[in-house]
């Protein structure tokens, strides 16, 4: 007996799928892409002058400029940081006043399919011009600084808030409004006490989710002009001063890894309601 | 504390019990959320006469439109560089990604030190802002399209990293136990109880970083670093708008076509 079930067995599993073609097809296909791939791999070694560079940022991380970390003014450390994220904080704001009503109209419960798609098209082309093409088209409107920052961002930040808002809507539990429809509550009531309680802890978890990223980015929009701490950083490198790269840098990983912290302990709350 | 200050309001029901409704918190939160806006404007010095002027942006914007047809063959070869730099360095990060989500996982690897600092690596790493990465690299390989796979590297490995050690830490470690007790070593055991496990999310957090790379590899020409952002950041200052609009088309489209076909592979792996 034991010994059929086992025949049996071993008869199974010979039959298992053997897909290894197919498997194998997929192998070469990437290994054909990678080959191809390789063509934009110049690696000339690095220079002297490259592993030069290399220590001097590693020794400038560990020996900061410390008059720049205790200057409390405008060109100071703590006050470029701040406005950085000041940046992000009313980046993201902006982001939110524009994605929001985009949210709704392409949201395919609320509105017919062929606005709900094209809705989601627009939102697709908002979120593939990078953001420092919108500083540099920001720049000439409202002036150099951290104003051309702030509408950047909040550009770039539309096509995520809306991707992730839009599924939030969608979620939405119909059946809540139909019974608050049933017992005759009012549309306004209907919104304030059906919608929004079901959305709004959504939404404040994707703008905090967001604000970890505009951090991110408010830090590079510097580099065009923006605002933040982009600029002096580099200056900092252009003019090879590596005490101060090294306390930008330091200054930029505390901040990014506090604000996720804060921002990750609130999500936190949020979803457990 | 608070329950003392506003008195919570109490309510008889018909049945005579008396139950206390709090006072809603809810004003505190939004006090000290209208702070925080205040004071960035403060900081930013926010120009709000900018958002009247938007008028003049989307004239702009406009402008790129009807984009420069005639320019898409100076497009094509930059914008071939920046899917290869992508490709090559999703492919390397994302392989890299594993031995060291391995040691990051405290379920096979029990070692609390080792945890740590592989951990402490993919936060650093994480951290800085690709451009910020792609300057730096700019500095120590020399401009060009190197110095964009190295930024793009190091980002994927940190990213695909972070997300597969905690989807190795919650597997079912049934089978992984079960193979260790009869005598497997535990990197086999890993490999043929763990990895199958994984093998999903892995794979779809991998094809969703290289979308994502996508993006990013067009901007990191900015600082010199390779690929289309080059060309980009040239027509910009150039103000040849038309042309800036071909190269946003051309980005649309090989972005849209890749996230389709990877969407399409993802729903197939799920």
């Amino acid at each position: 007996m034991r010994g059929k079930m086992n025949s049996q067995i071993i008869e199974e599993y010979n039959r298992r799928p053997k897909r290894w073609l197919y498997y194998l097809l997929i192998f070469i296909i990437l290994l054909a892409i990678s080959i191809w791939s390789t063509s934009v791999v110049h690696y000339h070694g690095v220079s002297e002058y490259g592993a030069l560079i290399a220590k001097n940022i590693f020794t400038g991380i560990f020996h900061p400029d410390s008059s720049l970390i205790f200057n409390f003014t405008e060109t100071g450390l703590a006050y470029l940081l701040l406005q950085t994220f000041a940046i992000g904080i009313l980046g993201t704001l902006v982001g939110a006043i524009i994605a929001v009503p985009l949210s709704f109209l392409a949201a395919t419960n609320l509105v017919p399919n062929w606005l709900a798609y094209l809705t989601r098209f627009v939102l697709m082309a908002i979120r593939t011009i990078p953001s420092f093409i919108y500083a540099l088209l920001f720049i000439p409107v409202v002036g150099l600084g951290s104003s051309a920052g702030v509408m950047a961002l909040g550009f770039e930040s539309i096509g995520m808030i809306a991707k992730l808002f839009i599924e939030a809507i969608e979620d939405l539990d119909m059946g809540v409004i139909e019974a608050m429809d049933a017992a005759g509550a009012t549309t306004f009531q209907k919104i304030r006490f059906g919608v929004l309680p079901q959305l709004l802890p959504d939404l404040y978890s994707i703008l905090l989710y967001r604000l970890d990223m505009n951090l991110r980015d408010a830090a590079i929009l510097g580099l065009v002009g923006a605002g933040g701490i982009g600029a002096p950083l580099s200056f900092a490198m252009s003019g090879y001063k590596w005490s101060s790269v090294g306390a930008i840098l330091l200054g930029l990983l505390v901040l990014i890894i506090f604000v996720e912290l804060i921002s990750s302990r609130i999500r936190k709350k949020l979803a457990k309601g | 504390m608070y329950d003392k200050i506003f008195k919570p309001k109490k309510i008889e029901l018909l049945t005579g019990e008396v139950v206390e409704e709090k006072v809603s918190r809810t004003w505190i939160y939004w006090i000290i959320i209208i702070i925080i806006i205040g004071l960035s404007v403060l900081l930013t010095n926010f120009d709000f006469s900018a958002l009247s002027r938007s008028g003049l942006f989307l004239q702009k914007l406009a402008s790129m439109l009807p984009p420069n047809w005639s320019y898409f063959d100076k497009v094509l070869p930059p914008l071939l560089d920046t899917i290869k730099m992508s490709f090559f360095a999703s492919l390397l990060g994302a392989l890299l990604a594993v031995p060291f989500a391995i040691l990051a996982a405290n379920n096979i690897v029990k070692n609390r030190l080792v945890n740590g600092i592989i951990r402490f690596i993919f936060m650093l790493a994480r951290t800085l802002p690709t451009l910020v990465l792609a300057l730096i690299a700019t500095y120590i390989f020399g401009l060009g399209t190197f110095a964009g796979v190295v930024a793009i590297f190091i980002f994927t490995f940190s990213f695909i990293g972070k997300q597969l050690f905690e989807v190795i830490e919650t597997v079912d470690m049934g089978p992984f136990e079960a193979a260790e007790a009869l005598g497997v070593s535990p990197l086999k055991a890993f490999f043929i109880a763990v990895f199958p496990q994984v093998l999903p999310t892995y794979l779809s957090t991998a094809l969703y970083a290289f979308e994502g790379n996508v993006r990013y590899a067009a901007i990191l020409g900015y600082v010199g670093a390779g690929g289309i952002g080059n060309i980009l950041n040239d027509r910009v200052n150039f103000r040849d708008f038309a042309s800036v609009g071909m190269i946003l088309v051309s980005i649309l489209v090989t972005v849209m076509i890749i996230d389709s076909v990877s969407a399409l592979i993802r729903k197939k792996i799920a």
